[in-house]
């Protein structure tokens, strides 16, 4: 299968790769170049780390032209959130949409 | 040139063609799309929108470029919150590729403004939509919680 939940959790362990991530999170659609700006690594570091990144599908580069940008892709998390916390997540979907449709009842009743 | 976008790739075992089906077939969009349909007839130019159980219309826009199993552009609104409404049409796009054993999907949502609230909203809801979309056509099972109408935020 194209993720590798191995791949992932290799490339979030590494704190300089987790900066990358939050600098794309902060402004996603970045080129290397920018991506180098404020950082204490050298252009070829933070290329090797996008790689990494890119490898684990947490970054997904598109092509704009002759830039490649970078972008922060939330699927492998969102699997891993799924995996563990799904199932309290979908108790708390189905409490807050029954809360929503009795506040609704409220508000109908009143007018 | 200011803008806000989203994307997210995903990879699903699955073909183009009925990854296309469940993207624009009311019957597969209700179950992992929070009982949404699309009205369209899915043609270059044509109307789009998106509508609940209960009838009311979410989201409206037409088919700016369509290429069944292949890719599909949308100008997209919002209508049912003003402040959204307000920002006026986005692009979404789904590009579908066949690779080796799987399907890769990349969805990118494009609003022309700096940190639109719109592209922040959506931002929650495709992770859910996408991912129970891959559950569906894997498992035949979409996530539970995501087949009625959206939760409140």
């Amino acid at each position: 299968m194209a993720t590798d939940i191995d791949k992932v959790f290799r490339a979030l362990a590494a704190p300089d790769r987790r900066l990358l991530l939050d600098r794309l999170r902060g402004e996603s659609g970045q080129t290397l170049s920018q991506l180098c700006q404020h950082m204490q690594m050298t252009r070829q570091a933070v290329a090797k780390h996008l790689k990494l990144l890119e490898e684990a599908a947490l970054v997904v580069p598109i092509w704009r032209g002759r830039e490649k940008l970078h972008y922060l892709n939330p699927m492998p998390i969102q699997e891993i959130s799924q995996r563990w916390i799904g199932q309290y997540e979908a108790g708390r979907l189905s409490a807050i949409a029954e809360l929503k449709a009795k506040l609704e009842e409220e508000t109908d009743a009143s007018i | 040139m200011p803008q806000s976008e989203f994307v997210y790739v995903t990879f699903i075992r699955t073909t183009p063609e009925k990854l296309w089906q469940a993207l624009t077939e009311p019957e597969f969009t209700k179950q992992f799309w929070f009982g949404v349909a699309q009205e369209c007839e899915w043609k270059p130019g044509a109307a789009w929108r998106i509508v609940f159980p209960d009838g009311r219309v979410a989201d409206t826009g037409e088919v700016v470029e369509i290429e069944p199993g292949r890719r599909l552009v949308l100008r997209w609104r919002h209508e049912l919150q003003a402040e959204l409404c307000a920002e006026g049409y986005s692009r979404m796009t789904y590009e579908i590729e066949q690779k080796a054993g799987f399907v890769q999907l990349t969805l990118t949502h494009l609003m022309e403004t700096s940190e639109s609230k719109f592209i922040k909203a959506i931002s929650g809801g495709w992770p859910i939509i996408l991912a129970s979309l891959k559950s569906l056509l894997e498992t035949g099972e979409a996530l539970e919680g995501t087949g009625q109408p959206p939760k409140a935020r």
